[in-house]
């Protein structure tokens, strides 16, 4: 079975731009009132979290850091790109990244985001439009771009640039009225981002366990017609569908699927089941068209 | 030998009777299935079988035990070929072997019936006007959104084609 990974590596190795990864960490975490880079999870820093989601992306994965910041012994393990401007916001970091390779396309990721996980960023580089401007994942809060998990491609650094320079330094807005190509969450909640002691509190204790509590891990395998209108042989997802006649009903959404569900059959971990069965976490799916044996 | 596999290489029907032989048994009875040169009016080049192995095997396994408990045959087995087969190629073996030929028969003909209508296993049949499609699926799909709902649900019967 091909992983999200190989998909997007194929895919995007072609005509496309190099893929760099930035992991935005130079943020003043005022209202956090320390360093967000630092907050643990699980054992490990977001930091070295986020750098590790982000390397399997991407040929080189940096840290953005403030020019004050690059002696950090947390910041220091990692390739470092100091920002070039001073209170901009994150969209300094990406500024100083463009400036230092400006052939590449760059994986924006902020660390504080405690809730991503692996299918989220799969799914981002695997549907990479990289004739766009960039291509980001469209919020399930107000139906706005997040540019900090996002892919910006090399064309977006002359507008970019020129935005700055008229006294703007919003990424979002500026997404808003660029060439981006937006995409939606496959986990609504994996863009949730930290900022206060309250919302850290909130994501170590309630609020991790209940934003994956119903959303799955499923594997999804394609075959015959399925399998060439969906473009794939299989793929991993995250949904909250909770029986197979739910992700059906998605995934006909996402593919140009001409075979309703009352045609096809449905298999749960190599086994017939039912279109109303439940869903666990890490199962196996498969829709099965009708047969043609013999 | 397991009772039911697949296989991408050309079936070869005399190795897989000798497997059946067995003393006890007067009768031998086999089905081959061969890839016809046209289907439902269109002329056929060539086709090809894409399977979901993993639960394939396991129910035509499953199909094969029924056969033996249900018609007291001595052996029974299947082999399905998958990939890109050529006019005339052998598409689907089944082989019985029972102390008389009555049973050998029907078993031979439950297996093939059954795995026509129950195996994961779906067929793409490649024309000579150059349009290809997936037995089944295509015509019913379009058939389905465009015709009566009588018409569409005939489509899911299983047409013959070996």
């Amino acid at each position: 079975m091909s992983t999200p990974v190989a998909n997007g590596a194929a895919r995007t190795t072609h005509g496309a731009a190099p893929l760099l990864g930035l992991v935005l960490a130079g943020g003043r975490s005022t209202r956090m009132r320390t360093d967000k880079a630092a907050l643990l999870y699980g054992g490990r820093s977001q930091l070295e979290r986020a750098m590790e989601l982000i390397k399997p992306h991407v040929a080189r994965a940096y840290v953005s850091v403030r020019a004050d910041q690059a002696g950090d012994p947390l910041r220091a393990r990692f390739a470092q790109i100091p920002d070039t401007h001073e209170n901009l916001g994150p969209i300094a970091g990406l500024l100083a990244a463009q400036a230092r390779h400006p052939q590449a396309a760059w994986l924006v990721l902020a660390c504080d985001l405690p809730l991503l996980d692996e299918a989220t960023l799969a799914e981002l580089v695997r549907a990479r439009a990289p004739e766009r401007l960039a291509t980001a994942y469209r919020s399930s809060h107000d139906g706005l771009p997040e540019p900090l998990c996002a892919i910006w491609e090399p064309r977006s650094a002359a507008p970019l640039a020129a935005y700055v320079a008229g006294g703007r330094q919003c990424p979002r807005r500026f997404l808003v009225g660029a060439d981006t190509y937006l995409l939606d969450e496959p986990n609504p909640r994996a863009l949730d981002n930290i900022n206060t002691p309250e919302e850290y509190r909130s994501a170590m204790t309630g609020l991790l366990p209940e934003a994956t509590a119903d959303a799955k891990h499923i594997t999804v395998q394609y075959y015959a017609l399925l399998r060439e209108q969906a473009g794939r042989r299989d793929e991993a997802l995250v949904t909250r569908a909770r029986t197979p006649a739910e992700l059906y009903a998605e995934l006909t959404g996402r593919y140009p699927f001409t075979l309703g569900p009352e045609m096809l059959r449905v298999a749960i971990n190599t086994e017939f089941s039912d279109w109303s069965a439940p869903l666990a976490d890490g199962d196996a799916v498969v829709f099965l068209p009708p047969v043609a044996g013999g | 030998m397991s009772t039911f596999r697949f296989t991408r290489t050309p079936i070869a029907p005399e190795q897989l009777r000798s497997e059946l032989a067995d003393p006890a048994c007067g009768g031998y009875a086999a089905f081959e299935g061969w890839v016809r040169d046209s289907n439902e009016g269109q002329r056929v080049r060539g086709l090809e079988y894409e399977a979901f192995e993993a639960l394939g095997v396991r129910e035509g396994e499953r199909i094969v035990a029924e056969a033996l408990a249900r018609f007291g045959v001595a052996h029974a087995a299947c082999v399905h070929r998958i990939g890109a087969l050529q006019i005339g190629e052998l598409a689907v073996w089944v082989g019985v072997s029972a102390a008389h030929r009555d049973e050998a028969f029907r078993a031979c003909r439950y297996i093939i019936d059954e795995v026509k209508h129950r195996l994961p296993i779906w067929k793409k049949e490649h024309y000579l006007n150059g349009d290809s499609g997936w037995v089944n699926c295509e015509r019913c799909a379009t058939a389905g959104s465009r015709d009566s709902p009588d018409d569409a649900a005939d489509h899911r019967h299983v047409h013959e084609h070996v």
